[in-house]
């Protein structure tokens, strides 16, 4: 008999019971709080409902606009510089076998294993030197460390599986080195291009650390709106910008669900350091 | 163009920008937490900093606190992930719905997460609600510490929350691609279950979810933010403690929070390193 043919035990429909209250139950207080007005211990449910946080945040005197304006202006060009790195790095690590690879895998790696923290902080002085500190360009360059390594190992997962055959047949059949990018490989590849660059944007998009060092405070990003509201517990605030910070993350999944259950997941690239 | 220009072509861009960022930032830590820093007049190396964390007790027990963090949150992610994508095999009503909402917490940023622990278990939490409502509690302030306690409850839940499925997802692709084969040819020659648990599918499942334990340790070992909103003030952890020596007006801190930085990076390759050479022993094994 197949293991997937067995029906599940008692313990088995506690686990699945146990995945649903356990991944749903901690978000859906979030999902009540920003439309209530009062909400006391120990009511179940708000005794009063508002719209206090809603008008909050679409008041463009209150900076959430603006902190919405650059998280996507950082994610994107983040992830622009990622693919336009990564993607080649990818190809070089997941097609050719050469001395020193082993180095530079784990030179590509190293970033992101080893705390943000560690490295960020050690940085911190050179940027005040160069004028990189407190700005913008400062907060994506800083970005690009964990988000560069993700791009590179996950495109080197899809170069891996990927026939070059198909490139010598193009050339030999007078196609040009550019022509055959755009028709042969990028093609390809562009499936795990997608993939790669939604979890870079994703990365960057969820950056509270390395925005607070680097921008000092002057770079008002999403997180680090929602890190003050938490802060100051006011639960109405952080639960309503918790939600529209949840968007991309949602969009996102919806996306590539199907390729995350499938073989070339997004995370596989992970599989080995 | 030859090979090895290609190969170097299409690394190198890669390579000077993360040398130059993280091989910089590394380098410029290292050398403010010996105390080298000529922007403020330091220009001496001295191993103080090092000296004076290792002999401080408050460090000591936020470096206790952050490995027992760092070790329960990923041992046990690993046992849920092992648990969890066993039971996922089966075929039953919901499993699409399960299977997706079993994936859903890996593209979730951590601060979502966190504020929803926030809103869950904390003493005014919605537990603590129903608590009450059941008659469990009498008021908010029976009700146990579940987040900012001495034990990083809540930290180590945020964590397990996360990463119980970026481990499992591995789990899963792993017990796919083994199939049933072995297994049944185990039971067939008188395997019971825990037998063919014990003796097929476990060691096959741990090496493949090695590496990803290890990022779960780091991330676990160095995340600042999750810490910082969900624990106490004393003890904390350590890269919490980094920030706030970091961010000290006392300048003479600095090689402190360095020297913290530092040690953070080192332990972590230590821990990468002896999974290589472990790595490199199993597989020489086969």
């Amino acid at each position: 008999m197949k293991i997937e043919d067995g029906k599940p035990n008692p313990i088995q429909w506690m686990i699945y019971l146990g995945i649903l209250v356990g991944v749903i139950g901690p978000l859906i207080p979030q999902f009540i709080w920003p439309f209530a007005k009062s909400w006391f211990y120990p009511d179940l449910i708000p005794s009063a409902w508002g719209m206090r946080a809603w008008q909050y945040i679409g008041n463009p005197n209150n900076q959430v606009l603006e902190a919405v304006v650059n998280s996507v202006l950082i994610a994107v060009i983040v992830t622009v510089i990622s693919i336009l790195l990564g993607v080649p790095a990818g190809r070089a690590l997941g097609m050719y076998r050469f001395k020193g690879r082993e180095l530079v895998e784990l030179l590509i790696l190293a970033p992101s294993i080893i705390p943000g923290l560690a490295v960020t902080m050690g940085i911190h002085v050179m940027f005040i030197k160069l004028g990189l500190a407190d700005t913008m360009f400062g907060v994506i360059l800083v970005h690009l460390i964990p988000t560069i390594p993700y791009m590179t190992i996950s495109m080197s997962g899809i170069f891996a599986n990927y026939d070059p055959d198909f490139e010598e047949q193009a050339k030999s059949l007078g196609a040009s080195t550019f022509k055959t990018f755009f028709l042969i490989t990028l093609p390809a590849v562009f499936p795990g291009i997608v993939t790669g660059a939604m979890f870079s944007f994703l990365i960057s998009w969820g950056q509270y650390l390395l925005t607070v060092l680097i921008g000092g405070g002057r770079v008002i990003t999403l997180p680090l709106l929602l890190f003050s509201f938490a802060s100051s517990r006011d639960n109405m605030l952080t639960s309503a910008l918790s939600i529209i910070f949840l968007l991309p993350a949602i969009l996102i999944l919806v996306f590539t669900s199907k390729f995350l259950s499938g073989k070339s997941s997004g995370l596989g690239g992970f599989g080995n350091i | 163009m030859t090979k090895r220009t290609t190969i170097t072509l299409l690394l190198l861009p890669t390579l000077i920008v993360l040398a130059l960022l993280f091989f910089g930032g590394l380098v410029m830590g290292l050398m403010q937490s010996l105390s080298f820093m000529p922007m403020i007049g330091l220009n001496d190396f001295s191993f103080d900093a090092y000296r004076q964390l290792f002999g401080d007790d408050e460090y000591l027990s936020s470096l206790g606190l952050t490995l027992w963090i760092a070790f329960s949150a990923t041992l046990l992610s690993v046992v849920f992930a092992i648990l969890t994508a066993i039971s996922l095999r089966r075929t039953f009503f919901g499993k699409r719905i399960i299977n997706f909402l079993y994936q859903f917490p890996i593209t979730i940023p951590h601060v979502v997460i966190m504020i929803g622990t926030m809103l869950l278990f904390t003493q005014s939490g919605i537990i603590s609600r129903f608590a009450n409502h059941l008659g469990i509690v009498s008021d908010q302030s029976k009700f146990p510490v579940l987040v900012f306690d001495n034990w990083g409850l809540g930290i180590i839940y945020v964590y397990l929350w996360k990463q119980i499925p970026f481990i499992g997802v591995i789990v899963l692709s792993i017990l796919q691609s083994l199939g049933n084969n072995f297994e049944e040819l185990a039971r067939s020659l008188g395997a019971n279950k825990w037998q063919v648990f014990w003796h097929v599918l476990l060691p096959t499942i741990i090496p493949g979810i090695l590496p990803a334990s290890i990022i779960c340790f780091s991330f676990a070992f160095g995340s600042y933010e999750v810490p910082f909103l969900l624990g106490k003030p004393y003890p904390t952890v350590i890269s919490v403690l980094a920030m706030r020596l970091y961010q000290d007006v006392d300048l003479n801190a600095r090689p402190q929070a360095m020297a913290t930085a530092v040690f953070m990076a080192v332990f972590i390759s230590i821990l990468v390193f002896f999974y290589k050479k472990l790595l490199n022993k199993v597989s020489g094994r086969t």
